[in-house]
């Protein structure tokens, strides 16, 4: 969907301010530290992939994303995934009482503190097998689909309608698109070169470029 | 162009840049335990006490995930590898072909690092990694990433204006240098390996570890040079 979490090229956001790298901690503050918690420990339990949760962190109104902090957002986010897969009722959110404890199918698969270092350590590989062959070879010239789907998509709106060059096949991975409609498919995965001058304009550098990671459906030949 | 907006904006719009402005950093009364704790901290703390109570999650899990972030998984393990690849050219190339085989044999692997790529700065190249859409980050090698590097400005701008986020970091280019910007848009991370500085011959790995910045592993900036550890004067 075409929300403010797609930032590639707007303007307006001022200056980057960094916090010094060795003085910034981690997280700054308890309850940052607990949201980040939370949603990975809810994670686990499976009734979410990745692709779902960015796609509820991006389901908020425009003004609310922009005006979150990080750490807020990831807190509407998960409340939202846990009322959709209904481990929690809204009614439950809303006064902070359970009206019942959870399904003993879900409470076993419950992640135990002593479980954390081997789960963390092995992450969720999304790379797949291949079904067949890729369409498109290092060197080839593409143009990303002028496309706008109303669900999740990791397709930028900065690149739809541009030509590029494929610099690398990555291989088949799961398609962000269906993944975050609960369906696990795979799709050959490419490293598209775009030019700063194809992207921004003939102002632009023409020594600068955007390297982008583009499935094979948001491409097509030009 | 920063007067006139202010100078055209209505209420809202200033109101809302503030808030924006706000949000780019922390808000500042969190840790103020003389004062009532925020609305946001009773959420949290009541979404915790309700997932706990209807036995979804385990407290000491998360104590745990949050120590594991704070205290074991951080930037001093990208360092090692920069280091090794730095004095070991066998390594190196095995770095830039197969990023994730290369990385993992130092020990580092798992989550939101499954898929490893790493670009490699040269005298004429310099790569820059951004993630326009959320916050995609190599953890097992930089850990969480800086309240920046999630940020709007930085998001919206790495892509259209590298040269002049470069220059926000406090570092210059030269105009024939080539910016190659990767945006992290799949689940394959991107790590950034810096050049070895000039005057470090003969370092040991550990030594050439304390030259690795996370800010250059990122590329916005280049590793420390000897003079800036102390050494070589």
């Amino acid at each position: 969907m075409n929300s403010a979490h797609d930032l590639g090229g707007m303007h307006g956001f001022g200056p980057i301010n960094p916090e010094p790298e060795n003085e910034e901690p981690v997280f700054h503050s308890d309850w940052e530290k607990r949201v980040f918690g939370l949603t990975l420990a809810a994670g686990f339990l499976g009734k979410w992939n990745i692709d779902m949760s960015r796609n509820a962190r991006e389901r908020q109104h425009p003004v609310d994303y922009l005006r979150h902090t990080y750490y807020e957002n990831w807190l509407a986010g998960l409340e939202k995934l846990l009322v959709e897969a209904e481990l929690v009722s809204p009614e439950e959110l809303r006064i902070g009482n359970a009206g019942g404890p959870a399904d003993e199918s879900i409470q076993q698969r419950v992640l135990k503190a002593d479980e954390v270092a081997e789960v963390i350590a092995k992450g969720s590989p999304v790379a797949m097998a291949n079904s067949s062959a890729p369409r498109y070879k290092s060197g080839d010239s593409i143009r990303a689909v002028n496309r706008h789907p109303m669900g999740h998509t990791r397709e930028p709106r900065y690149v739809r309608g541009r030509v590029g060059v494929i610099h690398e096949y990555h291989g088949t991975y799961v398609f962000p698109d269906r993944s975050a409609e609960g369906s696990k498919e795979g799709r050959h995965l490419y490293n598209v070169r775009f030019t700063a001058e194809a992207l921004w304009g003939e102002s632009a550098s023409g020594r600068n470029a955007v390297y982008v990671d583009l499935w094979e459906d948001y491409l097509e030949p030009a | 162009m920063m007067a006139m907006q202010m100078g055209d904006a209505s209420a809202f719009d200033r109101a809302f840049r503030e808030e924006i402005a706000v949000s780019e950093h922390h808000h500042p009364h969190d840790d103020n335990h003389t004062e009532p704790p925020s609305d946001l901290v009773l959420r949290v703390q009541a979404l915790e006490s309700l997932l706990i109570e209807k036995g979804l999650v385990d407290p000491a899990t998360i104590d745990v995930l949050i120590d594991t972030y704070e205290t074991k998984v951080g930037p001093r393990n990208g360092a090692n590898v920069v280091a090794r690849a730095w004095g070991d050219s066998e390594f190196k190339k095995w770095l830039l072909r197969d990023a994730t085989a290369a990385i993992a044999s130092l020990g580092y692997t798992g989550r939101q690092g499954e898929h490893m790529k790493v670009v490699e700065n040269t005298p004429t190249v310099h790569n820059l990694v951004v993630c326009t859409l959320c916050s995609c980050y190599p953890w097992p090698v930089l850990g969480l990433p800086p309240v920046w590097y999630k940020s709007a400005p930085y998001r919206s701008r790495a892509v259209t204006d590298p040269r002049g986020v470069l220059e926000e970091f406090g570092m210059v280019l030269a105009d024939n240098i080539e910016i190659r910007v990767w945006d992290s848009t799949s689940e394959i991370r991107y790590l950034v390996l810096p050049e070895r500085p000039e005057g470090t011959e003969g370092w040991s790995e550990a030594d050439l570890t304390e030259l690795v910045t996370r800010n250059a592993m990122i590329g916005v900036e280049k590793a420390k040079r000897p003079m800036d550890i102390g050494r070589n004067r």
